[in-house]
């Protein structure tokens, strides 16, 4: 068994295997918020609620009715991103000719409700999801040991964050996206829709959390406090980031989750501090972030 | 007399009295949280700063006051101001790096620099971590008042609460106060005007900050516990609410807004468990939308129309 | 104008929420305080230790209070209160605060969960009441932070330690390496653990604490498999145990190394399934399935509950009942009489023979040493436990020589 600095291999990969899948998570969480905050100027409190909400329709897709894994992946994040349009009608529309901080307010009242509510029906202990015949087990490749739900989780969400930068960069649909973040006043003056894009964009981003959310399932538990836990480092990954750049969200949250899993391996305490270190770090040396730009 | 001043007598005798006709240790908790919540607001409401990270002052001046205390054998009085002082400086650090950017940004900032305070405390010895500070000794006043009376405690607590109090009106109606509120309204124009802003908002989030420790340590002292919950994110979002619900910018808003939250949470805690929550995930939202000024804000807008209306 | 309507809305609503405290003080007076027997149940109600204390809890009190009234037909009215401390220490010990001074609260039981347990005791002994602790385990309730108004009732670390510290190190299992959560309980059921082990000639590799609740064990429980010791120990309890068990399965952890959930119970079993937990050996307070006696309450429980009893749940009706009985023999409510009473008089019931409560407040009675049965073995649903051996009291629990407590004499 080979070592090094000191730490058997077994474990530094392991560690580093974990530290992707966090980082998966990260990138597509703040890959939403980006999003979110790009069109609608909002930053998305409820962000972490509605990934839990993703999980938890999962969960009580397959406790209640049956729902494979499988269509809980396509069902759940359309679910949440209908209510996710909803809360934008209803709620978020008012908001945009006021200070921004309301947004922030408002978005964090719905994460309390959210998270109030689901506490009341499920408790905090959090509820078992059993990982998905197809991808349970593990390969033993002989320096370390690869649980097939990780490596899925991490392959099925960097296609989502590469489809997705595709989408935005790439596309039409994408180009009218960007050109309505510019200048929304003058992209409807060409006649496309801004409202409509401004609704399906925060259903869109509130989906990719909840999709986040139901890969997150299986691998640990489903509790309602899954969300607001995560939450507030996926907000430091984006001030590391800077709102700027799909691009940048994703390589930030990938970066972190991988500094993360290190810093566990060499350094565990420290690990849940590590990326607020980094921000604080960041904010002196480049406030605008690695990737933003000075708006 | 004017009927500010009237007010505020009023209050006061209510003050005084209140012991003996309420439990002391249910008004010396909405007192702390008043006072926390009018420290807020001299952030939020007068200059226009969101801070979602103000739990970390409340709960780390809760530790410190309570280590000194308790390890450090200090009488209550200088354990009380080594709290303050310990929020003060956390502040400045904190403030210092989150006034580099504005807005949105700011608010992240702080949230995410008080969570690695908060997990800096989770795993550090001196806090007891998940089992907390516990055990504090209330101990005696100049040698004189035992404070583990609760009624003795309640004095003391008003009197610090009246002194904050006070020296937060005095800051809101001084020519620093106006700067503030300069600053709140046109973040840009007070710097054309020569205004060292940065050294402005450092100054007011440094205040906000030690003010709120002062609260924290207060509390500490009331139950003899400093624990996590002091500290956590969900503790800065309730400062929140109560500044909202009140009514941000008034002087009396937070007074009323986190009496309201204290008593409404003490009376629902064991009816409603955790629907808690999403009582007051709902009157966030409901505020937001349709309650902006908060109570206190609408009372003084209702106020102006009816004299508009007599006039 | 407009503070003189606000201070009148404030008036308002304190008057309406602490309303009626005038008169309804202190009660340390002799005979009954209030005229009547208050019993609070303090738990974690929503929570991961809720299935192992919880409703449940709330339940045995109530069935030892009903019971109490039809055996004993006593001449004072007795009441039930209960709460959720959602495992916070300042809101477990604010809300007992508060039972003690606004309504007359005479009797504090369950409260699991060590840090709660800690800061309740303070409250207890601070306003002269009663703890009959029937929840938690951390050894520090009748050693450093013992008290005169604090009863241990059901278990504690160095019990569970010294079961399978002593058996599995014996058995071959001699490195341990500890999955702790991060707190006085956890910290002190390591302690214990370790020191079961090192007598037994076995050692320590390592440990790694966890927070409370934790939803992810995969990064701990990597470092437990990169120390290499044969047995990973499981410093935890409830759902952290339910989790780190099914994890340590996930990652292929059980193949090398043996887990030992140190505080397991019977909900814990259920839970997991004996597929899962066959052959794991740990101690236990409590078998409902052990003879008639236990046979009989366990299935009117079970009527009431839907699951059977964990040992908090039987400890909590046995402790309730043993308080009505000292009360009534004490002619009083007050703190000290009753203790006095309590200490003096032994326990056998269902739950405990010859218990007995020492000055340090620790309840000493016999503990198993079970083993999980093999889904075959099994013929009925929760008949999951071979009982390998009775521990008796006496070798059980810490000496009483070596008690940290001052209030035992030396």
């Amino acid at each position: 068994m080979t070592e090094i600095f000191g730490i058997p291999i077994q474990a530094l990969m392991g560690q580093l295997m974990l530290g992707l899948v966090s980082g998966s998570f990260y990138a597509m969480l703040s890959l939403g918020l980006a999003v979110i905050f790009g069109m609608l100027n909002i930053i998305n409190f409820a962000h972490g609620a509605l990934y839990m909400m993703g999980a938890f329709l999962a969960w009580m897709g397959l406790e209640y009715w049956g729902v494979s894994y499988w269509w809980a992946l396509l069902l759940a994040p359309l679910t949440v991103g209908v209510v996710g349009v909803v809360i934008e009608r209803t709620m978020l529309q008012w908001l945009y000719k006021l200070d921004h901080l309301y947004g922030l307010l408002l978005t964090f009242g719905l994460a309390l409700i959210l998270e109030g509510l689901f506490r009341d029906l499920y408790g905090v202990a959090g509820q078992p999801y059993t990982i998905p015949d197809e991808l349970s087990g593990a390969i033993n490749l002989g320096f370390m040991f690869l649980p097939k739900y990780r490596v899925w989780v991490i392959v099925a969400s960097l296609t989502v964050c590469i489809a997705t930068w595709y989408l935005i960069e790439k596309t039409r649909l994408g180009a009218y996206l960007r050109a309505a973040t510019e200048n929304p006043k003058l992209t409807q003056a060409f006649g496309i829709n801004v409202p409509l894009m401004v609704m399906l964009t925060y259903g869109f981003g509130v989906a990719l959390a909840a999709f986040a959310g139901v890969l997150a399932a299986p691998a640990m538990q489903v509790s309602p406090l899954m969300g607001s836990n995560l939450i507030i480092v996926v907000f430091a990954v984006v001030v590391i980031g800077g709102m700027g750049s799909i691009l940048g969200s994703i390589v930030t949250g990938l970066g972190l989750g991988v500094i993360e899993g290190l810093t566990k391996v060499f350094y565990p305490e420290a690990s849940s501090t590590v990326v607020f270190v980094i921000m604080a770090l960041v904010l002196l040396v480049r406030p605008a972030g690695l990737f933003g730009r000075e708006k | 007399m004017k009927s500010a001043t009237f007010g505020y007598l009023l209050l006061a005798a209510l003050g005084l009295v209140a012991p003996f006709l309420f439990y002391p240790v249910l008004v010396m908790k909405v007192l702390c949280f008043a006072l926390f919540a009018c420290a807020f607001n001299l952030l939020l409401g007068y200059t226009g700063l969101l801070s979602f990270g103000h739990a970390i002052f409340f709960g780390t001046a809760a530790y410190v006051a309570g280590h000194a205390i308790k390890v450090w054998e200090l009488p209550p009085l200088l354990g009380l101001l080594a709290g303050t002082a310990a929020a003060g400086l956390l502040g400045w650090a904190i403030g210092s790096l989150a006034i580099r950017r504005q807005g949105i940004y700011f608010a992240m900032i702080t949230l995410a620099l008080a969570q690695m305070v908060f997990f800096l405390f989770l795993q550090a010895s001196f806090t007891g971590g998940e089992d907390g500070l516990q055990g504090v000794p209330r101990g005696t006043l100049f040698g004189v008042v035992d404070l583990a009376d609760d009624r003795n405690l309640y004095y003391f607590v008003l009197a610090i609460f009246g002194t904050a109090f006070w020296l937060i009106h005095r800051t809101i109606h001084s020519p620093f106060g106006q700067i503030l509120k300069a600053i709140r309204e046109n973040e840009a124009r007070a710097i054309s005007l020569g205004y060292d802003v940065a050294k402005y908002k450092l100054l007011v989030f440094v205040l906000s900050a030690a003010l709120a420790g002062l609260a924290g340590a207060t509390k500490m002292l009331v139950f003899k516990f400093a624990t996590l919950t002091d500290a956590h994110w969900h503790m800065s979002g309730e400062v929140v609410l109560m500044t909202l619900l009140g009514g941000m910018g008034t002087v009396l808003g937070p007074v009323v807004g986190s009496s309201l939250i204290v008593i409404l949470q003490n009376e629902l805690a064991d009816k409603v468990g955790s629907l808690v929550t999403v009582i007051m995930g709902a009157i966030f939202v409901i505020c937001v939308l349709a309650f902006r000024r908060g109570i206190v804000g609408e009372m003084a807008a209702f106020h102006k129309r009816l004299l508009g209306l007599k006039a | 104008m407009k503070q003189t309507l606000l201070s009148i809305a404030l008036a308002a609503a304190l008057a309406g929420s602490s309303g009626g405290v005038l008169a309804q003080a202190k009660g340390a007076s002799p005979k009954l305080s209030g005229d009547m027997v208050k019993i609070g149940v303090l738990t974690d109600m929503s929570g991961v230790y809720s299935d192992l204390g919880g409703q449940g809890s709330v339940t045995a009190a109530q069935m030892a209070v009903e019971d109490y009234k039809a055996q004993y037909k006593p001449s004072f009215k007795i009441e039930l209160v209960y709460a959720d401390h959602q495992n916070k220490a300042d809101v477990g010990s604010n809300k007992v605060r508060e039972w003690y001074d606004t309504q007359g609260v005479d009797m504090v039981t369950d409260v699991l969960n060590s840090a709660v347990a800690l800061a309740v005791a303070k409250v207890t002994q601070e306003k002269n009441r009663i703890m009959i602790n029937a929840g938690a385990a951390s050894t520090r309730l009748t050693n450093e932070d013992c008290t005169p108004n604090t009863v241990h009732y059901v278990y504690d670390t160095y019990a569970l330690a010294s079961g399978p510290g002593k058996a599995v190190t014996k058995s071959g299992g001699d490195s341990w390496f500890f999955l702790t959560a991060d707190y006085a309980f956890g910290v002190s059921l390591e302690k214990d653990t370790t020191d079961a082990v090192k007598a037994a000639g076995g050692k320590v590799l390592g440990s790694v604490k966890h927070p409370l609740n934790a939803s992810d064990f995969s990064s701990f429980l990597l470092q437990a498999q990169a120390s290499k010791a044969k047995v990973v120990g499981l410093a935890n309890a409830g759902g952290d145990t339910v989790n780190s068990i099914k994890a340590a399965n996930e990652f292929g952890l059980t193949k090398n190394q043996t887990i030992v959930g140190l505080l397991t119970t019977i909900v814990d079993i259920h839970a997991l399934g004996l597929q899962t937990t066959q052959g794991m050996m740990f101690t236990e307070g409590f078998y409902w399935n052990l003879n008639q006696e236990t046979r009989d309450w366990s299935r009117k429980f079970f009527g009431r509950h839907k699951k059977m009893p964990s040992m908090l749940h039987a400890g909590t009706y046995s402790a309730v009942m043993t308080y009505l009985k000292a009360v009534q023999a004490a002619g009083s409510d007050d703190a000290a009489t009753v203790m006095k009473v309590m200490k003096d008089t032994p326990i056998n019931d269902f739950f405990a023979k010859n218990g007995k409560i020492r000055e340090d407040g620790r309840m000493v009675h016999d503990m198993f040493l079970v083993q999980v049965k093999k889904p075959a073995e099994s013929k009925e649903p929760w008949d999951y436990y071979n009982i390998k051996a009775v521990i008796p009291g006496s070798e059980a629990y810490q000496p009483l020589a070596l008690s940290r407590c001052p209030l035992v004499k030396k």
